[in-house]
């Protein structure tokens, strides 16, 4: 069995699959037929949608309004803030 | 319709207070070629752009520039955080103490504050794309200065990230800006 990540590591992935995500959007924004660049966006789409469900059960939802959930009671406004390091 | 996500877009750590470091930083977040005129400038232009993969490069430049503004006010509120009023003083930073103690306001490093004047939209795609390729470029100039001036290596190893994404966007400005006069039928040759 793998070893439970910390929540800094668990992080770091988020933001290292989001910053691709993001990067590979940009890009195809200004090239929409590229296939190789579509597939990439996708799987790591992919990825970063289960790293973010690890992440949001074991630390709580990253994200407000709606697109995730909070069970048991609202764990929203639990710390850190993202500006507290 | 905006969603926030609780995290940066990259990690923000600083090595300690450092007063005279935040005075300098603080203009990437209220100055001309800062992440709010960024943000703004593209977020407002979008409306008026003719093509729906340039309301799409708006959209999402203009949202990252929102992170980026984050990340630059995570700098600046660590860089003040717990910082002693003796180097706040020693840094020049008294005037912004007195009206702002150690929170995060927009102004430049010379403490004048953000005025909407810094950014265009002029409701002609070819003049508001020229516009973001300049912005991009000065702002990468303005975090490349800032990297001359930092004294802690994690800020400077955010200040490169940033710097780093502005070559990006003018890259990704640049093909909008051939996409859209191929669209408008007016391509020039320089």
């Amino acid at each position: 069995m793998r070893t439970p990540i910390n929540r800094e590591e668990l992080l770091l992935r988020i933001q290292a699959l989001e910053f691709a995500a993001l990067d590979l959007n940009l890009y195809l924004n200004t090239h929409p037929g590229d296939a190789r660049a579509l597939a990439d966006f996708n799987q790591i789409s992919a990825a970063l949608a289960q790293t973010r469900k690890a992440y949001e059960q074991a630390f709580g939802p990253l994200m407000n309004y709606g697109h995730s959930l909070s069970c048991g009671r609202w764990a929203w406004i639990d710390e850190p803030w993202p500006w507290e390091v | 319709m905006w969603a926030y996500e609780k995290k940066l877009e990259y990690p923000v750590k600083v090595s300690g207070p450092n007063p005279k470091l935040a005075k300098v930083v603080v203009t990437q977040y209220g100055g001309p070629d800062g992440e709010l005129a960024a943000s703004l400038r593209y977020l407002t232009q979008r409306y008026t752009m003719p093509t729906s993969q340039a309301k799409g490069v708006l959209t999402d430049i203009g949202t990252e520039e929102l992170a980026h503004m984050e990340i630059v006010a995570a700098l600046v509120y660590n860089l003040l955080k717990g910082a002693p009023l003796s180097e706040i003083k020693a840094a020049g930073m008294d005037g912004y103490y007195a009206d702002h103690d150690r929170s995060v306001y927009f102004v430049n490093g010379d403490g004048v504050p953000w005025v909407a004047a810094y950014i265009q939209s002029k409701g002609d795609p070819i003049a508001d794309l020229h516009d973001n390729m300049a912005a991009e470029e000065k702002a990468r100039a303005t975090y490349e200065h800032l990297i001359n001036l930092s004294d802690d290596p994690q800020v400077t190893d955010v200040l490169r990230f940033l710097r780093e994404r502005e070559v990006v966007h003018f890259q990704r400005f640049g093909e909008t800006l051939n996409i859209v006069q191929d669209f408008l039928d007016r391509r020039k040759v320089w």
